[in-house]
């Protein structure tokens, strides 16, 4: 019985890695379902869901000739394939600053603690290399009102010289 | 009343261009009547337009009204509309009735001034800014055979918040 997993690849990045992952699990008949691949740092990194009736130890084999060919590490791990119950968020928290040790960290903890349930989170580290900037865009639901939110954000990074703004995100279903 | 069903993409009828409407009789406040219900019915419930139900005339309604934070024109029948005015734009997040399960970021007009004719045929003229604005391109897309999933913009794409500096 097909099942899903979700398949890891890090490693350096090049043309044609997509390309050819996707075209060896198309021939081999399995099934791909949500994907984010993303330059982190200047590596290349997926993951992405893949359905298939082939087990774990088959899909590391069938991938490891191309994660050889092409210096990628890969991870695969079973998991239960949701697809078609994505959740809405209703706030979005940009977050930037000067960078230092622990945004992330006191960021979301403020977050937990008013009932932020986080949805979707990236990063970027730009400026120049003396002076490193920090940016951060955080997607989620919450039922604590935004004032609410923006004020312990504030009350928590504010002093820091962090900066961070919510916007709500009222989707339109037209 | 009936609510009548959704097409649902990738259904290709709703790439179809819709045909404007030239009787303004009794029928047409009929099928008004259930494009109504079939909107509030909805699970967003702010927008709809003919095509999505399979019929292919330029018919659109949108009510934002049940938010009483947003401003709004009410319920309106938007028939043969036509977008004479345009300003601003700004990124928010849509899905629509016949796109389940996915919603994405869209860049629409801030501010549109909207022509159209009512059910009996009467031309009138809508001012609407953020929130029914932006349900009104996206319905008028409809008739165009546009989905918002021919305007999406990538996740990490962002407008500059503007900031609004007072005259001296």
């Amino acid at each position: 019985m097909a099942q899903w997993f979700m398949l890891t690849l890090v490693g350096k990045d090049r043309v044609g890695i997509v390309a050819r992952v996707s075209t060896l699990l198309f021939e081999q008949g399995a099934h791909l379902g949500e994907a984010s691949m993303m330059r982190l740092g200047g590596n290349f990194t997926i993951m992405l869901m893949v359905r298939t009736e082939n087990d774990v130890q088959t899909l590391k084999m069938l991938l490891q000739k191309i994660a050889n060919d092409m210096d990628l590490h890969i991870h695969i791990e079973n998991i239960d394939g949701q697809l078609h119950q994505h959740k809405l968020p209703n706030m979005r928290i940009s977050v930037y600053g000067a960078d230092r040790m622990g945004i992330v960290a006191t960021v979301t903890n403020i977050l937990v603690e008013v009932g932020f349930n986080i949805l979707d989170l990236e990063s970027d580290v730009g400026g120049s290399q003396a002076q490193p900037i920090y940016i951060m865009h955080i997607e989620g639901y919450s039922e604590t009102p935004q004032e609410e939110v923006q004020k312990s954000l504030d009350a928590a990074v504010a002093k820091d010289g962090i900066s961070t703004r919510i916007s709500h995100i009222d989707t339109l279903i037209g | 009343m009936a609510v009548l069903d959704i097409l649902q993409y990738p259904d290709e009828r709703l790439k179809q261009l819709s045909v404007e409407v030239s009787n303004f009789d009794t029928s047409l406040q009929y099928f008004i009547n259930d494009l109504l219900e079939t909107m509030y019915a909805g699970p967003g419930g702010v927008g709809i337009a003919a095509p999505q139900v399979g019929y292919f005339k330029r018919i659109a309604i949108v009510d934002v009204s049940k938010n009483p934070k947003l401003v709004s024109n009410g319920c309106m029948i938007l028939i043969n509309p036509e977008i004479k005015k345009w300003e601003g734009m700004k990124i928010g997040r849509e899905g629509c009735m016949s796109v389940p399960d996915f919603t994405g970021n869209v860049i629409r007009a801030e501010a549109i001034e909207v022509h159209a004719q009512n059910v009996e045929g009467k031309w009138q003229t809508f001012s609407c800014v953020g929130y029914e604005a932006r349900a009104v391109q996206h319905e008028l897309d409809h008739l165009d055979g546009l989905l918002f999933l021919d305007r999406l913009v990538s996740r990490r794409t962002d407008l500059f918040q503007r900031k609004k500096y007072k005259k001296k």
